[in-house]
Order: structure tokens, then sequence, then C-alpha cells
């Protein structure tokens, strides 16, 4: 019994950096443009796809390659804020979000017109086992858990600390009194999509590690998570999305555990985030940490 | 294929006006009323499974079963309305989406009930297809036997039938509607749209209002959700994707978002569009062979969405300056 819960808490750590790290960059991103960005789990897959290729064709071990993939979608991102969601501020956000999903099907349709429909995976040992007293983990899942035990903490710090990582939190929250206290907008903007490409990337590897295997539809199931997770957090609301990912992640883990009246069904985990959307649009809708406010 | 062949073109058809109906459900909420729903094809979803279960588990005669589906739709359309219409749009655009993953996540995992990945044909298990046609196709062929007779075999057929029986259906719905929006009641919803603070300033209940058109909205596109699965005659949670509310998103955009008339022209166009990249087959697309069709079919959607929502929002028919969809 106990083991199992800690097995569950390592794997609910795994999916909870995911959704705290790709959340985090949604939030920040609804925040400076009043979009919900349904390319964002297309970003993850494209980050996935990338680190794919310099890991399997260039035989570069998995940090390379997942930086690699950072990068790729961190440029990815800021092109497509250049040359499509910057020109087109100023638009609703209904307008925005489905030239987004418009983004997402092309993105994903390329993929699986260059990239095929093959079922792809990292060269890591598929199955391989490291036993860490009662934890069995996968190579890719101890990969990924080294990375969220990284990432995690330096993101949070990036965005507390650093000049950079303040004025994105302050622009997400309240545009205009950011640029009334100075801020350069554009500048953050551009600073935001970089920031959330690179984490968008990162998860989209660390999905492809835990999963074991993927395709070009990786980002689609995730998206509605991440959805869940920005809302959870507070729209707009860095800190809250950071907490909301690695809660909703241990919440849907810890659900299965079977000393609660036996457990949910691992298929119902899904479920679960979606009655706890509904049920923080009920009674607290500002988020878990936001404050109240005409929403 | 030859490109005159009637009988693809009569399905083109039917299929236009399934979708014509649908995408009324989305102008009703988010053209008419402002009320973003990135998770329409839910209501298609739950329709489609509340009916084929009523039917295939239950026997319920047709009728009964087809009002079931059609109120798990709105039951849902309630769910989701009532935590997030009080909330500014956003909230309603994110629960929609989420709500209608959640329905094809249920529907492919629910499996004792709904057939998993298999779909209606797998309801009653793997070794006993499951049928939910039957009553349908019994109403069906008295007409298309009367219609052969009148016609000839050679215009006549099932789809011929459901051509006729859904554009008459649309013909009906969007009378209904152009009366609704006429009226004091359609007046509340653009004012909704316009400025919110005003009508409830001026005591219109709008939530009240915001709900009913939800409702609304839910029960064209479980309508359009049942008319698919009786033309198609199976159906899968793999039909149910996120793409599909977006497939009415663009009908409204290729016609125009400020018009009623606009969304039938809107979806024949989408038809034709849709069903037309079969005969993209001249070089270099001749490169990329049939499985890979549905991909280029999707890229092309993906890009008319930027291309039509940036240049165009209100649509090829609309009226820039009266409204868009925001």
């Amino acid at each position: 019994m106990f083991d199992q819960f800690v097995q569950l808490l390592v794997n609910g750590l795994i999916t909870g950096s995911i959704l705290a790290l790709t959340g985090v960059g949604a939030t920040l991103v609804f925040g400076i443009q009043r979009i919900a960005n349904f390319a964002h789990g297309d970003y993850m897959t494209v980050g996935a796809y990338v680190a794919f290729v310099v890991n399997v064709a260039f035989h570069q071990n998995l940090i390379v390659a997942a930086f690699c993939g950072m990068v790729a979608v961190a440029v990815f991102a800021v092109i497509a804020h250049y040359s499509l969601f910057r020109p087109l501020r100023g638009r609703g956000f209904v307008a925005i979000s489905i030239i987004s999903f418009g983004l997402s099907l092309l993105i994903r349709n390329l993929i699986f017109l260059f990239g095929g429909s093959a079922v792809r995976q990292y060269a890591v040992s598929q199955s391989a086992v490291y036993v860490i007293g009662f934890v069995r983990l996968s190579p890719g899942q101890a990969v990924a858990i080294a990375v969220a035990l990284v990432v995690a903490p330096l993101t949070a710090w990036f965005l507390a600390r650093t000049r950079v990582g303040k004025r994105m939190r302050a622009v997400a929250d309240n545009r205009d009194l950011a640029a009334v206290a100075g801020i350069d907008i554009e500048r953050i903007a551009v600073y935001v999509w970089i920031f959330a490409g690179a984490l968008a990337g990162l998860g989209g590897v660390m999905l492809g590690l835990e999963q074991g295997t993927f395709d070009p539809n990786l980002g689609v199931d995730p998206l509605f998570l991440i959805f869940t997770t920005v809302v959870l957090g507070g729209i707009g609301s860095a800190y809250g999305a950071l907490f909301a990912g690695f809660a909703l992640g241990l919440a849907m883990e810890l659900s299965t555990w079977q000393a609660l009246a036996g457990g949910l069904g691992s298929q119902y985990k899904p479920v679960l985030a979606f009655v706890v959307l509904i049920v923080i649009l009920l009674y607290r809708p500002q988020g878990l940490f936001g404050r109240a406010r005409v929403l | 294929m030859a490109i005159f062949n009637l009988p693809f073109w009569t399905y083109v058809g039917v299929i236009a006006g399934i979708y014509t109906i649908f995408a009324l459900g989305l102008y009703v909420q988010d053209a008419l009323t402002g009320l973003p729903n990135f998770g329409h094809v839910a209501f298609m979803a739950l329709a489609a499974y509340g009916m084929a279960i009523l039917i295939i588990r239950l026997n319920v005669p047709l009728p009964i079963a087809a009002t079931g589906g059609v109120l798990a739709a709105v039951g849902f359309g309630l769910l989701l309305g009532i935590p997030s219409l009080r909330l500014r749009a956003d909230y309603l655009a994110i629960v929609t989406v989420a709500g209608s993953e959640m329905v094809r996540y249920l529907a492919l995992n629910l499996q004792d009930l709904t057939g998993g990945a298999l779909g209606s044909i797998g309801m009653l298990g793997p070794s006993n297809l499951a049928q939910y046609n039957t009553d349908w196709d019994n109403f069906l062929s008295p007409i298309t036997a009367t219609l052969t007779r009148l016609l000839g075999s050679g215009i006549a057929n099932r789809d011929f039938t459901m051509l006729l029986i859904v554009w008459l259906l649309t013909l009906v719905l969007m009378l209904l509607l152009w009366v609704m929006v006429r009226s004091p009641w359609g007046r509340v919803l653009r004012s909704i749209r316009e400025n919110e603070a005003a009508a409830e300033a001026v005591g219109k209940n709008v939530f009240g209002y915001k709900l009913q058109v939800l409702v609304l909205g839910a029960i064209l596109g479980a309508i359009a959700g049942l008319l698919l699965a009786w033309e198609i005659g199976v159906f899968s949670p793999d039909d149910y994707q996120p793409t599909v509310t977006f497939y009415a998103y663009l009908i409204l955009i290729l016609g125009g978002t400020t018009r009623l008339w606009a969304v039938p022209v809107g979806a024949v166009l989408f038809g034709i569009l849709y069903s037309g990249t079969r005969f993209l087959n001249f070089f270099p697309l001749s490169l990329i062979d049939s499985g890979d069709r549905a991909y280029l079919r999707l890229l092309i959607v993906g890009f008319l969405l930027i291309v039509l929502m940036a240049v165009r929002p209100q649509g090829l028919l609309g009226n820039r300056k009266e409204l868009l969809i925001q």
C-alpha cells in the first residue's frame, strides 16, 4: 500500500512538472495577449520531434536533444508572435484563439506529412527498470523527473528574482499598470513567448519520455489539462500555474491510490481534472491564489 | 473518380446540410450573443451516443431515443453553462473545450457502455456488431421507393432522401431562428453581445438569456449529431475531435458571421472544399498518397482559418461594420 503511494507520488511529480512548466507559459501568454493558445500542445510536439531528431538521427544525448528542442520551439514561438499574433493584436479573444487553432492544425499536419504518422521513441531503453527503494522507474521517467527537479525550482527562481521574470509577471497580471510603470511591453511580450516556447518544448520532451512512445498527436491530449492548470492557478498568475500544475498532477495520480476506497480507475484521472475545473469555476473563479476581482 | 458524380455530390449535399444545422448552433451562441463555444462538438457526440445507447441497449423506440440524445446534450450544456456563464467569456471558452475533450475521453474509456475506440458497432462487445440504424432506414426506405418511382433510380437513392429531409429541416430551423432573431428576445441577445453591462442595467436577466442561448445551441448541435449518425450509420470517439467544432467556425467565416442566410452558403462551400481535396490529384499534390490526404485536408482547414480570420473576420459575405466574431 505504502510503496504504491510512493510510486504514485513520483508519477504525479512527473505529470505535475509537465503541467506546471507548460501551464506557466500558457498563463503568461494568456496574460499578455488574452489568447487561449490552442497551439500550445503542438508547440510541445514540435519540441519532442526536434529533440527526437537530435537524439536519434544525430546521436546526441537526451540533455542536448532536449535543449535543442527548447531552443527550436522558442524560436518558433517568436516567429509566430511576430508574423501572426502581434500584427493581429487588438482582435478579440475568440478571433485570436481560432487563429491559434488554425496554427495548431497547421503544425500538427505538417509534422504528419513530413515526419510521418509512425510511433517514435527516444534512444533510451524501453525495457530497463531502475528500482530505487519502492519506486520503479523507466530510464525515460528517470530523466523526466531529474529534469523536473532542476527546472521547476529554476523557473520559480527566475520568475521571483530576476528583472525579466518580475516584469513578465507584472505584464501578465495587469498590462496597463505595467506599461504605466515604465515596462517595455513589446520587449516583455517577446521574452514571454521565448520563455513559454522553451518550457513547452521541454514539456513535450518530458511527456515523450514519460509515455515512452509518441506520435504527432502528442500535444493534443494534454492541452485541456494545461488549460485547466491555467484556470486553477488563476489566469495570468505564474506562481499559481506552477503550483496548480503540480497539484493537478499529484491529485490525478494519487486519486488512483488503492487505500482511497480502492482508488479511482486510472482512466478517470482526466475526469477528476474536469471536476476540479468545474468546482473551481463555481467557487473560486479567480484561481487558487488570485485576488477576487471582476471576472 | 470523375468530378461529375451525382451520388457523390448528393452525399456532399447531405453533409453540408447537417453542418449547416451544426453551425447554426454556433451562430446563435457566438455570432449573435457573443458566447465563445470551443466544444460545440460535444453536443453532437452526446446526442449520437445517447440515441445509440438507448436503442442498442434498451431497445427504446427511435423518437424517444432521439429525444433522449437531445436531452443529454441539453443537460451537458447546463453543466457547462451554470458555472461559467457568470464569468468572463474566456472561462466559457476553456470550460467548453475541456468539456468536449472530456466527452470524447469518456466515450473512449467507458468501453462497456460506449464500445470504446470501436465506437457504435462495439456497443455489444467486439463479437456482436451493434446497429442503431434499423428504425431510421425503415423510415427512409418507403420514401426512397416513392421517389424512385417519380424520378427514376438515376437520381433517387437513400442519400437523396436524406438530402431532402435534411435540407427541409434546415429550412424550417432557419425560419424559426429568423423569427426569433427578429423578436425582442433576439434584440436582447444582440445587446448582451454589444454591451453586457447595459443589458443588465435595463433589467434583463443576462445570465438567464445566456443559458437559454447555450441550450438552444446545444439542441441544434444535437440535431446535427443525430442526423450525422443516421447518415453515416456508425460513429466512434475519433469522429468528435475538437477540430469538428472549428469546422463550424470555418463555416461561419466562409459564409459570413453577420447573416443567418450566409450559414448554409458557408456550409456548402465547406462541403465542396472538404470533399474536394480528393480531386486535388495533380502534380505535385499527387505525390501525397491517399492515406496522407486527410492531413492535407486538415492543413488546408488550418490555413484557411488563419487567413480568413486575419483578413476577413466578418466572413466572405459579412458586413464588417455590423459585427464579427471577436
